[in-house]
């Protein structure tokens, strides 16, 4: 069975910071849902970002289903099928929600007006915010943001979705809202890549935690053995002050 | 004759004056947004031959004087064999000359429009140039709309300038009526009102645009 996605010994290095990732391998297979913690600064936007060449990497290979990712000229025959949630949601400011999730099925796949709507309404629907389609970002609460982000994404119907820190910049009376939709989607079979300081989720969803620190994985495996019996003193360290935060 | 019946008399006049103040400008805003988008992109994401052209051309065209440019383009070109009539090398500094401040403009509202804009619609798959006119453009046009329409009521009075090289303006319609009649100050007076009601009714309707395009939360005015 080819991996969904395949990581191999990526590096990149900033002038300001030095090299924030040095050498970072793994890999995600069909329906997968593979969880990344670590103190902040360590990269871990950074590699997320490298996987769809936002940022490209200095060396180092990414591979979607057998394909090299980086050995393309232009990654944008890529980008559709990984699917990439923001932060800071990222929703175009200009547009509803409906025409946030259908303006990459129309300008990208070429896909007709009505034809694109029909499945950005679906994904809305997917998401539960069907009776929000006309709104606008501005109108929208932020766990409502983050749920189109993930809409948009997975409208494309991609091989796999990037979450970079999706529920960080939410309040947290509207976090829940949104790991329900990655939870929902992890079961349904979605192959996801989350970046996350929510244990619970790691906890109760993920296949492998695999804790970066230093531009290094330090640690991976099942949940229960890294969160249990972290081998790491590094790792033990950071658990646990993040569920003295976070809670678990 | 008093005033009111003087005024009445000019108006005939005067109004053809506006129909070429109003096609003059017309046509030299229109040259000037297509001038300023190119000028605008060219200067951010051009090669540095390119940019530096932009960069040159915007800097020579706020930084020198409207009305010279008027002449160099009037009595200037001719010398070097490219003839225009007056009304043609009105349109054409007017429109060089708006484009120059329409660019820069257009510049800081695209600048304004945050990173992750555009991240978002490359990471859906969208090439640099379609994610510029599905994303950044539409929301950069709508930031522009408060200073372009500054620049086109500039634009709308300066064509005055344009009675120096005798193109029939509403200025010049004004001119020659008073030289006609003797009686400067009432036809300039005039004249004035009609230039006041002219801005007045395009800001109140470039207020509409702006309504209309509202989006929610989308601020025009920052």
């Amino acid at each position: 069975m080819t991996a969904v996605l395949k990581v191999e010994n990526i590096r990149k290095s900033y002038p300001s910071e030095g090299e924030v990732l040095r050498g970072i391998s793994l890999n995600l297979n069909k329906g997968e849902t593979k969880v990344i913690v670590g103190p902040s600064g360590t990269g871990k936007s950074t590699l997320l970002r490298c996987i769809n060449r936002l940022t490209e990497p200095d060396s180092g290979k990414v591979w979607l289903s057998g394909e090299e990712v980086t050995r393309a000229g232009n990654p944008d025959r890529f980008r559709p099928k990984i699917g990439f949630v923001f932060q800071h949601f990222n929703l175009f400011h200009h547009l509803s929600a409906l025409k946030n999730v259908t303006v990459g099925l129309t300008s990208v796949q070429g896909l007709k007006k009505d034809k694109a709507e029909r499945k950005g309404r679906e994904s809305l629907e997917v998401v539960g915010l069907s009776d929000q389609a006309d709104s606008y970002p501005a109108e929208l609460s932020g766990g409502q943001k983050q749920r189109v982000g993930i809409a948009r994404a997975m409208a494309m119907d991609p091989e796999l979705i990037l979450f970079d820190e999706p529920t960080s910049a939410l309040d947290p009376e509207l976090i829940g809202e949104v790991l329900e939709v990655m939870i929902d989607l992890a079961k349904k079979g979605m192959t996801s890549l989350v970046v996350t300081h929510e244990i619970g989720f790691a906890n109760s969803v993920a296949n492998e935690i695999i804790f970066l620190d230093g531009g290094v994985v330090l640690e991976k495996g099942p949940p229960e053995e890294v969160l249990r019996n972290p081998k790491e003193e590094r790792t033990k360290q950071f658990l646990h002050k993040i569920t003295e935060l976070y809670g678990e | 004759m008093g005033f009111f019946q003087y005024a009445w008399t000019i108006l005939p006049h005067l109004l053809q004056g506006v129909q070429i103040t109003l096609l003059m400008t017309a046509i030299s805003m229109s040259v000037a947004a297509v001038l300023a988008l190119l000028l605008a992109l060219g200067k951010m994401y051009g090669s540095s031959p390119i940019r530096w052209f932009c960069s040159a051309y915007i800097e020579f065209f706020r930084g020198t004087p409207l009305l010279a440019q008027l002449f160099i383009v009037y009595y200037g070109l001719p010398v070097a064999g490219i003839n225009f009539d007056s009304f043609t090398a009105a349109v054409i500094t007017f429109g060089l000359n708006s484009g120059a401040y329409q660019a820069e403009y257009l510049r800081g509202a695209i600048q304004s429009i945050e990173a992750g804009q555009v991240e978002a619609a490359r990471s859906v798959g969208m090439s640099f140039i379609t994610a510029m006119w599905k994303i950044v453009l539409p929301q950069a046009f709508r930031r522009v709309i408060p200073p372009w329409s500054n620049d086109v009521i500039y634009t709308l009075k300066y064509t005055s300038v344009a009675f120096m090289i005798g193109a029939h303006e509403l200025t010049s319609q004004a001119k020659i009526v008073a030289g006609e009649y003797f009686r400067f100050t009432e036809s300039f007076m005039v004249a004035g009102i009609i230039y006041l009601i002219m801005v007045y009714i395009f800001s109140r309707s470039l207020g509409v645009m702006e309504k209309r395009l509202k989006i929610p939360g989308f601020e025009m005015r920052e």
